[in-house]
């Protein structure tokens, strides 16, 4: 059984919490991290305002985009330590829920944490990476709240024609 | 990474400042009046480059990011307030360029650290490098350019403006907190052990001092640029002696490409507005200094620097707008300050010209950072023209 949980800043604890509760020990764990190259990018374009500066002055995005590396491979690391079993970990660069949805092909399960407003119950407690990957996974999904659930009450009340 | 025409601006803008020079499309008295005016903004230019590399070596910008850690308790939502404030401090007293080159990676550094998604805080680098350098003429080298033309005291600049720039911080941190709920609601995991970070306190002092000289030299009439220059050799000067600078990197620090870059620009938009802009745009220009007035001013001025750079369009606009006085021309700063927020690398000709040269958006999301745009732009940019108005009315122009 291979199981792909994708690991996200802020949410990741609740996925690898998944793992540890519904998954088989011996089930061939993936923890995989994306790096979004927009947030370099980010830098890259407000650099790239200042006129006249290039040369004068280092371009941060550069910088940005070894930083991003580090964090990453720390994500992974605090990761594999809370899981604590054997697991293969795996960064990609690209957009998320497409990288995602690549590495879940042949995948047994994937885990995921919502990520969207985490409030009410609903459709939009799924951001749109989420809703991406949750509709386009090419395999059983299995998606958990970073936090506990909100409270059943929180259900939008039901459209009034029966 | 490879990049094909990745030489300094310069290198088109000196060459094309000689041309129009030498073919007669601009007066050479005209050229001497524009060096003459564009000189002493330079020179200040200079200093504060100087002044807040040296800052960034004597560890103020890592200090920030541990300043920043210890506030944010790991919770991303402090993270933003904190990064609002101190981006807004930095770019106001160190210039934008600090905030983008110095602040940004820090910020960026500092959110991975804390596990907390750093898309919002970046965000609010980029954004508030353009809007939190309304305060002082040494925020940006716009405000320099119109300091200069406006005939305001440096303190008189900074009166008017104190009150333009925190309601446009205001409305841009409403309009994050909104926009970057979700990525702020998700809570960083791992509040990591921060030392607590040393003081840099030579490069506080030293700024402090500047700021102090600033206000001085505006009260005794001397150009506020000598206190900068105070200031830069003072940081220098001790890094030199401690032999962590060279006198090349000092040289290297006040970028000496970019000066000429803005002295061959200011010659080339001197040629353009002499031969013709100056007359199609008085024609769309609103005169005077009243609220209407300043509205449409600050909004052709925002929509002009997202068509051709903000550099650019206040060099084309302050000549059309000296004469309505400094509301006018404050008016104008309003608009190129926060408009570049709007467009991805501050204006479509540079998009276009990197798109040009092939240096890609490296995988931005063009349709929320142009959304973003949408919202934030025109929420700081009326209430600001309006704070503006009030400024004057109390102040007086």
């Amino acid at each position: 059984m291979r199981v792909v949980v994708w690991l996200v800043e802020g949410t990741w604890p609740a996925c690898v919490d998944a793992v540890r509760g519904h998954v088989p020990g011996a089930a061939e764990v993936v923890l995989l991290h994306v790096s979004e190259p927009d947030v370099p990018g980010l830098a890259h374009g407000a650099f790239a305002g200042l006129l006249g500066r290039a040369r004068s002055e280092p371009d941060p995005g550069d910088r940005m985009e070894t930083l991003g590396t580090t964090s990453a491979a720390r994500l992974l690391d605090a990761a594999a330590r809370r899981l604590d079993r054997p697991a293969t970990r795996l960064e990609r660069a690209g957009r998320a829920e497409r990288e995602v949805v690549a590495v879940a092909e042949g995948a047994d399960l994937l885990v995921l944490a919502r990520d969207g407003d985490r409030a009410h119950l609903g459709p939009r407690s799924l951001g749109p990476a989420g809703r991406f990957v949750v509709d386009h996974a090419p395999c059983p999904v299995l998606l958990v709240w970073p936090e506990s659930p909100p409270d059943v009450a929180t259900l939008p009340p039901p459209p009034p024609h029966p | 990474m490879v990049r094909p025409f990745g030489w300094p601006e310069a290198v088109v803008a000196v060459p094309a400042a000689a041309l129009v020079v030498v073919t007669g499309a601009i007066p050479l008295d005209h050229v001497r009046a524009e060096a003459a005016h564009l000189g002493p903004v330079i020179g200040f230019l200079a200093a504060v480059l100087v002044l807040a590399r040296f800052c960034d070596d004597e560890g103020l910008f890592r200090a920030c990011g541990a300043w920043m850690a210890r506030w944010a308790k790991a919770r991303p939502g402090r993270l933003l307030t904190a990064v609002f404030a101190l981006a807004s401090a930095i770019t106001a007293v160190l210039s934008l360029d600090a905030t983008i080159v110095l602040l940004t990676p820090v910020v960026f550094a500092t959110a991975a650290r804390m596990g907390a998604r750093p898309k919002p805080h970046v965000y609010a680098c980029t954004h508030l490098s353009n809007t939190a350098s309304l305060l002082l003429p040494v925020s940006n080298l716009t405000n320099l350019l119109a300091f200069t033309t406006s005939g305001l005291s440096f303190t008189r600049f900074a009166a008017l403006m104190v009150l333009p720039w925190l309601v446009a911080i205001g409305a841009e941190y409403v309009v994050f907190r909104r926009f970057f709920a979700h990525d702020l609601g998700a809570a960083a995991p791992e509040p990591s052990a921060e030392e607590p970070p040393e003081v840099p306190v030579f490069a506080l002092v030293t700024v402090g001092c500047t700021l102090a000289g600033f206000v001085a030299a505006s009260a005794l009439g001397i150009d506020p640029a000598w206190s900068a220059a105070a200031g830069a050799l003072v940081l220098a000067g001790r890094a030199l002696a401690r032999r962590r600078a060279t006198p090349l990197t000092v040289v290297k620090a006040a970028a000496p490409s970019f000066l000429a870059f803005v002295l061959a620009l200011g010659v080339v938009v001197r040629a353009v507005v002499d031969n013709g802009l100056a007359d199609a745009l008085g024609r769309l220009l609103p005169d005077g200094s009243d609220l209407p007035a300043l509205l449409g001013i600050a909004a052709l001025a925002a929509v002009l620097a997202n068509l051709i750079n903000n550099l650019p369009a206040v060099l084309v606009l302050l000549p059309l707008t000296a004469a309505s006085g400094p509301g006018a021309v404050l008016a104008v700063l309003l608009g190129v300050n926060i408009g570049p927020n709007l467009t991805y690398a501050g204006s479509l000709a540079t998009l276009l010209w990197r798109r040009i040269v092939h240096q890609h958006e490296h995988g931005v999301d063009l349709k929320e950072f142009t959304r973003l745009g949408l919202i934030a732009v025109p929420a700081a940019l009326v209430p600001a023209v309006l704070a503006l108005w009030l400024s004057l009315q109390v102040v007086g122009g």
